[in-house]
């Protein structure tokens, strides 16, 4: 195989695995935080409904996650499940990072000293206000270093996708290499990786440099 | 109660678990009065003050702001206002606390203008306005652009009682203002606060500085174990032949 028509059929799944990486995180950093109200609700059984779900979704392969979401629609309602692939990646990989964003989220929330809460309650700031302008602000720069973090397992969790036969970049290396008895797809997906992580470090540096400002 | 009256509380109690800290605390303040509230540590002074701001839920006793009913246990039982009469009643206090408690993520402006523009007081640009002027006169004029971390102590809490004046409070309330300053600092801060009392701002102040107490206030409350043991003017309190505020305020001074 040309290495022009490898690199073509490699390319196409570098868009497939950067799509997962952007959806994944579209969705998963708000669910996140929602997930971390739940986990705080003074409704206890909300509270600890919520508490299961993080321990579930952190406690098992995110694998076995991918499997489950792809088949339940057929075992459990008994669906045919025709183009349910993407979206099945798109919401396990979502709901499994919600879970690790929230708790990161809630640690950051947990810093914030009180009196932050107090003063802005005795300036008459509503609840609302309060969190948005107030502490929200505050928790995106103690959490960005530990995002980051999760960003960049996310982009080699992608890979993952290749259980459910998806064309991502891994799925697509691991073909072309098995086919050509060659080990070069490999390490172009390697450095595909490498790269985006690269790109996704530099991103997320200039964030928090900006989040510097105080 | 007379009509100068700005704030009544009556029999204010409050308790911590097993603990009773506020045991029975009542104590009204005319528009214009400076009251000192002074005590041994752990004797209730921040806690009661924390209650009339509704930063906490008294157990018992009533908060009334000018006629307007915060709560009462007229009934039997405790009942806060609603809501929205709450947020009206908030408008009548600001609240200095030890810590400061700035916006770190803010600009000392904006520190000052976003309470303002928020509760609809004035637009943005007038907010800004007040601020600046609220900045010079308590010689901070330079520091609009600033944010807290870069600032000193006493610098943060003269920035922090800018933001309490400009939300125009017919009381502002002061929780020990210059305990976490170092002593070079305190000065200035002070200063501030007895510039207010010149104006006629209605202050109650939790503090340690006996001398500070003596000079500005009105009236000196002497709290202990929960309950108001005596008050009166500076001079009825530092002649008074009352051992235990003798015990207090001598400790105080000899440091
Ligand atoms: N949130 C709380 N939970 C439990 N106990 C509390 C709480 N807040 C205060 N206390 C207790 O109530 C008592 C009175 O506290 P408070 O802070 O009102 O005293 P203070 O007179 O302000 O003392 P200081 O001069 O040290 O500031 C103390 O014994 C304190 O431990
Ligand atoms: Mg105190």
């Amino acid at each position: 195989m040309k290495i022009s028509v490898m690199l073509e059929q490699l390319s196409s799944g570098m868009l497939v695995s950067v799509e997962i990486f952007l959806l994944t995180l579209l969705f998963s950093l708000p669910l996140g935080l929602l997930v971390t109200f739940g986990r705080r609700s003074k409704n206890r059984i909300l509270s600890s409904a919520v508490k299961f779900y993080i321990a579930i979704m952190r406690g098992t392969p995110l694998m076995l996650q991918l499997i489950v979401v792809y088949f339940a629609p057929f075992y459990v309602f008994g669906l045919t499940i025709n183009g349910f692939r993407f979206p099945a990646i798109i919401i396990a990989f979502s709901i499994n990072y919600a879970a690790y964003f929230a708790e990161i989220y809630r640690g950051g929330i947990e810093a914030i000293p009180k009196g932050q809460y107090e003063a802005a309650q005795v300036l008459g700031y509503n609840r609302v206000q309060t969190f948005f302008r107030i502490i929200f602000p505050q928790v995106i720069r103690i959490i960005l270093p530990s995002v980051t973090n999760e960003t960049i397992t996310l982009v080699k969790d992608t890979s993952l996708a290749f259980v459910l036969a998806q064309a991502e970049m891994f799925t697509i290396a691991k073909q072309i290499a098995a086919k050509e008895a060659s080990v070069g797809p490999l390490m172009v997906a390697g450095v595909f990786y490498f790269v985006f992580n690269y790109v996704v470090a530099f991103i997320m540096e200039r964030i928090e440099k900006k989040l510097n400002y105080y | 109660m007379d009509n100068n009256t700005l704030l009544e509380i009556r029999n204010m109690r409050k308790s911590f678990g097993e603990k009773e800290v506020l045991k029975d605390i009542s104590l009204t303040v005319e528009r214009g009065e400076v009251v000192s509230i002074i005590g041994p540590s752990g004797s209730g002074k921040s806690t009661a003050l924390r209650c009339a701001t509704l930063l906490e839920r008294m157990d018992g006793g009533s908060l009334i702001y000018e006629g307007h009913v915060a709560a009462s246990d007229e009934s039997g039982t405790i009942t806060y206002a609603d809501k929205q009469q709450l947020k009206k009643i908030r408008n009548y206090f600001g609240l200095v606390f030890q810590s400061f408690n700035l916006f770190p993520h803010y600009s000392v402006l904006k520190n000052i203008t976003e309470p303002v523009v928020l509760s609809g007081r004035a637009d943005k640009a007038e907010a800004a306005k007040w601020a600046v002027s609220l900045l010079r006169r308590l010689g901070l004029e330079d520091k609009a652009d600033a944010y807290p971390g870069s600032l000193s102590g006493g610098q943060k809490q003269r920035v922090s009682i800018a933001r309490a004046l400009a939300m125009q409070p017919d009381v502002l309330f002061f929780d020990e203002p210059t305990s976490a300053l170092d002593p070079e600092l305190t000065g200035e801060v002070l200063r501030v606060i007895k510039t207010l009392a010149t104006d006629h701002m209605t202050m109650v102040i939790v503090t340690h500085e006996m001398k500070f107490a003596r000079e500005v206030s009105d009236r000196i409350i002497f709290m202990e174990h929960g309950v108001i043991h005596s008050q009166g003017t500076p001079e009825e309190l530092f002649n008074s032949n009352d051992e235990r505020l003798n015990a207090f305020i001598g400790k105080l001074e000899s440091v």
